[in-house]
């Protein structure tokens, strides 16, 4: 050993095995162009392969959990909005049926068909974010481009219908705000036109690419054990050839009124997975189109319906419009009792699920008799499928491990609650 | 399982249509893993663990709750196993599922459940300085010595 190492030994302190060992660490994130959020990622790596990563999760904590048993159940929704805000409807009404179940509301069913669709535009919004930015990990920029429009046109969409488009805090326990406008009616007709041909476009320029094909085939592959073992739902779950979707298994806001199927992958990898979300993407189409041919059939046969947004019995829970605060005693009254939380939800426990953008969304809901949820947890699925990154990424190129985390949707803000 | 577990389980119900009971602490992994290994019982998804801490419940405090899926079949079912805060110790569900490491984790940050055997338990999402667990019901969300707000006045 010369004087020189010896000198840079005695004032450094690096410990003697970290100066003989043969691997670097580096730091993927916490903040970096290629990890979509902020989370952290120390690696190991020998040359371009990883071997060892140690994920560090909770930058973006936001106690959500605990704010929540102080929030009465309407104020629940906007904490919801930002847990996975790729996809913030299905969260918002996730959570709206969950109360309904703890409230044994019945909703009906032309706003459980409007619920259904703009669930699945969600869904289409949020695998378009996710197959594109595959695509830019892998370093193709045009389709992200391509498809972003079309994400555009149903924030349009969400905005017509609430007011908002990425935190949409969208619907109420027991059904909509105010009715379906007839301008989103109208964006939605346009979008079901030009939307099959973007995607079509997209599907060329991507799913036979020889190169994108190279770089996706084999990389970040997980078996089916292995993802039942980690708790894996969703796509990726799907990819690895389960075909457990919480739509089909148990089915909520009339779900089992629909024909759609479920696309499975073989191999788990992250080609598979961006086949099965392309795949989906085609099902909640059809699923809409058929929503749109069912409300329209409902409007037909009993033209009063077109009238109603809000289930009737929800009354305690929806908030009068507030034209009918100034000039209805009733509505006066039901403003004024839920505004100051005199009105308090049965006891009972409730767990109800959703398919959300990246897997099973579950809600977790304790209620003690009180205005507010005496417990509230969250089944965020990327927090639990997260976990396997390490194990699925060990022994592969770094490059890879960038695609493997993008094409898995981890949402910071689902993963940190 | 009754037969199998002699006066350990109780409080059967099905709240919401979910099969529902408790287990004594001695048995829990053994629970899980009778759910799991059982050819006509095939519970083998870990859906979701937490905890809740009842803070009244003198002697079992806090509550690990565990939500497991039979995909074959499609039923669900919840138990759950009370620990007194004292000493919360329970048995570590990681060695039946690789979902329960995180899960586990976050149930001690927020709670304090030792789940012994248990391969890094260290907090997940607040720092690791913290010393106390956030989610206990003695820790208010709005300032205590705040006067301006009344709690009598909004419900809870």
């Amino acid at each position: 050993m010369t004087e020189t190492t010896h000198h840079i030994h005695h004032h450094i302190k690096l410990s003697e095995e970290s100066v003989q060992k043969q691997t670097t660490t580096i730091n993927l994130g916490p903040t970096h162009p290629a990890t979509h959020g902020v989370f952290q990622n120390i690696m190991e790596i020998d040359g371009e392969r990883v071997m060892k990563t140690t994920p560090t999760v909770g930058y973006i904590h936001r106690a959500f959990e605990k704010i929540a048993e102080r929030r009465p159940f309407y104020q629940i929704t906007t904490l919801t909005d930002r847990l996975n805000y790729c996809s913030s409807p299905i969260n918002n009404m996730g959570w709206h049926m969950t109360v309904e179940k703890l409230l044994q509301i019945e909703v009906p069913k032309r706003l459980q068909y409007y619920r259904v669709i703009i669930m699945e535009l969600s869904r289409i919004a949020d695998h378009l974010v996710c197959n594109s930015v595959i695509a830019v990990d892998a370093g193709a920029l045009t389709p992200f481009t391509y498809v972003f429009q079309s994400r555009e046109h149903i924030y349009e969409i969400f905005e017509e219908i609430c007011g908002s488009r990425l935190t949409t805090n969208i619907g109420r326990v027991g059904g909509f705000e105010r009715n379906i406008p007839d301008e989103a009616i109208r964006k939605l007709n346009t979008f079901m036109v030009t939307f099959p041909k973007v995607m079509k476009e997209f599907e060329n320029l991507l799913n036979r690419n020889r190169i994108f094909m190279d770089r996706c085939i084999g990389a970040g592959p997980v078996s089916a054990e292995k993802a039942l073992n980690y708790g894996f739902t969703g796509p990726n779950l799907r990819a690895t050839g389960v075909d457990y979707d919480v739509r089909v298994a148990t089915p909520y806001s009339s779900y089992e009124d629909f024909d759609f199927n479920i696309p499975v992958g073989t191999t788990g990898d992250v080609y598979d997975r961006y086949i099965v979300r392309n795949g989906e993407i085609w099902e909640s189409f059809s699923i809409i189109k058929q929503a749109i041919e069912k409300i329209a059939q409902i409007e037909r046969e009993d033209p009063r319906q077109k009238d109603i947004f809000y289930a009737q019995d929800a009354e305690h829970f929806h908030l009068p419009a507030k034209q009918d605060v100034y000039t209805k005693m009733e509505a006066l009254i039901y403003h004024f009792k839920i505004i100051m939380g005199e009105i308090d939800a049965p006891v009972g426990e409730v767990y109800h699920s959703v398919e959300g953008g990246n897997g099973e969304l579950g809600f977790y809901l304790v209620s003690d008799g009180g205005r507010t949820p005496y417990r509230l947890h969250f089944r965020r699925p990327c927090f639990i499928y997260y976990q396997a990154f390490p194990e699925i990424i060990a022994g592969g190129l770094l490059s890879d491990a960038i695609l493997t985390l993008s094409s898995m949707n981890v949402i910071a803000g689902e993963l940190d609650a | 399982m009754e037969a199998q577990f002699p006066d350990l389980l109780k409080d059967w119900d099905t709240p919401f249509g979910m099969l529902t009971f408790t287990a004594d602490v001695s048995v829990s992994n053994k629970v899980m893993q009778y759910l799991y290994n059982d050819e006509e019982l095939k519970f083998r998804f870990l859906t979701d663990l937490t905890a809740i801490h009842y803070p009244d419940r003198t002697g079992e405090e806090l509550c690990v709750v565990y939500l497991l899926h039979n995909m074959v079949d499609n039923i669900r079912l919840r138990y759950k196993v009370y620990v007194p805060i004292t000493k919360p110790d329970i048995e570590t569900a990681t060695n039946v599922f690789a979902t329960a490491n995180w899960l586990e984790r976050e149930a001690y940050d927020f709670f304090g459940v030792n789940f012994t055997g248990h391969p890094n338990l260290t907090r997940i999402m607040n720092p690791d300085e913290m010393d106390y667990f956030p989610m206990r019901k003695e820790y208010p969300m709005e300032d205590p010595t705040r006067r301006d707000k009344d709690d009598a006045m909004f419900g809870r």
